[in-house]
């Protein structure tokens, strides 16, 4: 992980964020001294704390907004450039496979392109990242992601699945301002559209699904259908069936399952649970 | 439980509301509102200012305005799954039994966390509906399910209490994979095509209004949405 390059590019585009991280020489040494303490698995939750400073507590609301529509960029930035060499690759099937991938990458770019505007005309500075910005691989963990077409979908439905928790996490943000909300939420629902199409091609395909684990468009129980414990933290929390302190399974004496119940309704992931998950897959 | 402890959220919410420039954001913003204008036709005066069922108002009524849509979806997928359509595969039924179920849990939650609050149970009509035929019974889940995501969209502004924000966008995101699935079994890909994403990669939003006139169709009761909130 290349935190200095993450804090880099991001000062580019918000020259306070070191302020808001204290200063840099502090941000550097604590996170010096945290490399030599943590293990490195519990990093990004570290990193993530320390975002989770800078972005995650300021009491402005027009700062609150911007930073969430700023948080969201990142991710539309990972997810635009995965897709774009996902597309490249030459592995995807010709015909609807690499159609429907086309046109995933085309609304990543879309939303790229929606959230920089609305930032903008918010009177904030976007983030920006280009394609050196990310290793898919994550660190090794996905070596074979653009030339393996069954981990490249695997990553592709834990990126789609991530979106959507990491957007209905931020909705709370959002609720001062209607139309950053509806906007948010305009996008919110396209990733959940395109993360049942990445399930049923995954169905389609097969590849890495565990043994007796049927994938399909809605997320069952915690369950990833991917057999790699890497994506588990994408799916942790999804097995819930208590809504509003109402319980869903067998609600009103109507015959629904555990399984059913949990796919009835997705979960949001906090902001500092999304860094965690896709800090690997910054270069 | 919910309950109608909204009140207490209300001021400082709205105080804060002008934080971000709201003209230069909607100047940008402007053409994606205009997304999906379905034109509206209802062969019945759905929706009614006096009498009707009293949706309610503030975040009770659009939790019954919900509600009423969940018991539409719910009752159309139990008679969906009760008189499979002619050459349904083992797949597709399996698909839209899984449906079935989600909807009736929505149903069932609304109900359950509206408690005396909630609108009656309502009467559907689906007349118009041929459950013998697969074009049509997929035809009528694409309706739905893509009516469902314009409206949890377009209520999520109308919503004081984040607690029910995120609620309403726990079960929006399992509506839009319903609509991308329904819509791939009619053609394959379509999950996300022009007809339900603009330009900008947006889905749609719509009002009460413009969702309730299109629902009402399928209602035989009348509903009243006047006191809903509009903003």
């Amino acid at each position: 992980m290349n935190l200095q390059n993450i804090i880099f590019e991001i000062e580019k585009k918000d020259p306070e964020i070191l302020q808001k991280l204290d200063t840099r020489r502090k941000v550097m040494k604590d996170f010096a001294r945290m490399s030599g303490k943590v293990a490195l698995a519990s990093m990004p939750f570290a990193l993530g704390s320390m975002f989770q400073k800078a972005y995650g507590s300021p009491t402005d609301t027009k700062d609150i907004i911007i930073d969430t529509l700023n948080f969201a960029l990142t991710l539309e930035y990972i997810e635009y450039n995965f897709y774009i060499k996902a597309v490249a690759s030459g592995i995807i099937p010709t015909g609807a496979a690499t159609t429907a991938l086309t046109v995933i990458r085309d609304h990543e770019g879309e939303h790229v392109a929606f959230l920089k505007a609305a930032i903008t005309a918010s009177g904030g500075t976007p983030v920006s990242f280009t394609a050196a910005s990310f290793d898919f691989t994550a660190k090794g963990t996905f070596p074979t992601v653009f030339s393996d077409y069954g981990v490249l979908l695997a990553v592709a439905q834990t990126f789609e699945d991530t979106g959507v928790r990491a957007y209905k996490g931020q909705a709370g943000n959002l609720i001062s301002n209607n139309d950053v909300l509806t906007a948010a939420l305009q996008i919110h629902s396209v990733e959940a559209r395109h993360a049942a199409h990445v399930r049923q091609m995954r169905r389609a395909n097969g590849a890495l699904i565990p043994a007796g684990v049927t994938v399909k468009p809605w997320i069952t129980l915690n369950q990833s259908g991917i057999g790699s414990p890497a994506v588990q933290p994408s799916y942790d929390g999804e097995e819930n069936v208590v809504q509003a302190g109402v319980t869903i399974t067998n609600i009103g004496g109507q015959a629904i399952s555990a399984s059913a119940a949990s796919e009835a309704f997705d979960e949001p992931l906090t902001k500092e649970q999304v860094v965690a998950i896709v800090t690997p897959f910054f270069a | 439980m919910l309950t109608n402890q909204s009140k207490n959220v209300v001021q400082p919410i709205e105080a804060n509301k002008s934080g971000l420039s709201r003209r230069r954001f909607l100047g940008y913003v402007g053409a994606s509102s205009a997304l999906l204008v379905t034109a509206a036709s209802c062969k019945k005066d759905a929706v009614t200012t006096t009498g009707g069922v009293n949706l309610g108002s503030g975040d009770t009524g659009i939790l019954n305005y919900a509600y009423a849509l969940e018991q539409l979806e719910a009752a159309f997928y139990v008679m969906v799954a009760a008189s499979p359509y002619s050459g349904i595969t083992a797949v597709e039924s399996a698909y839209l039994t899984d449906i079935r179920d989600h909807e009736v849990a929505h149903r069932e939650f609304f109900k359950a966390a509206l408690s005396t609050s909630a609108i009656q149970g309502l009467t559907p009509d689906f007349s118009s509906v041929n459950f013998a035929d697969r074009t049509s019974v997929l035809a009528t889940a694409k309706a739905f399910e893509d009516l469902g995501v314009t409206a949890y969209n377009g209520a999520g502004k109308l919503i004081v209490n984040p607690a029910y924000l995120t609620l309403a966008g726990k079960i929006v995101s399992v509506e839009a994979r319903h609509a991308a699935l329904i819509r791939d079994l009619i053609a394959p890909g379509s999950f996300a095509d022009n007809t339900a994403i603009n330009a900008m990669g947006l889905d749609g939003a719509r009002t009460p209004a413009e969702v309730l006139a299109i629902a009402g169709k399928y209602i035989k009761e009348t509903l009243n949405a006047s006191n809903l909130p509009t903003s």
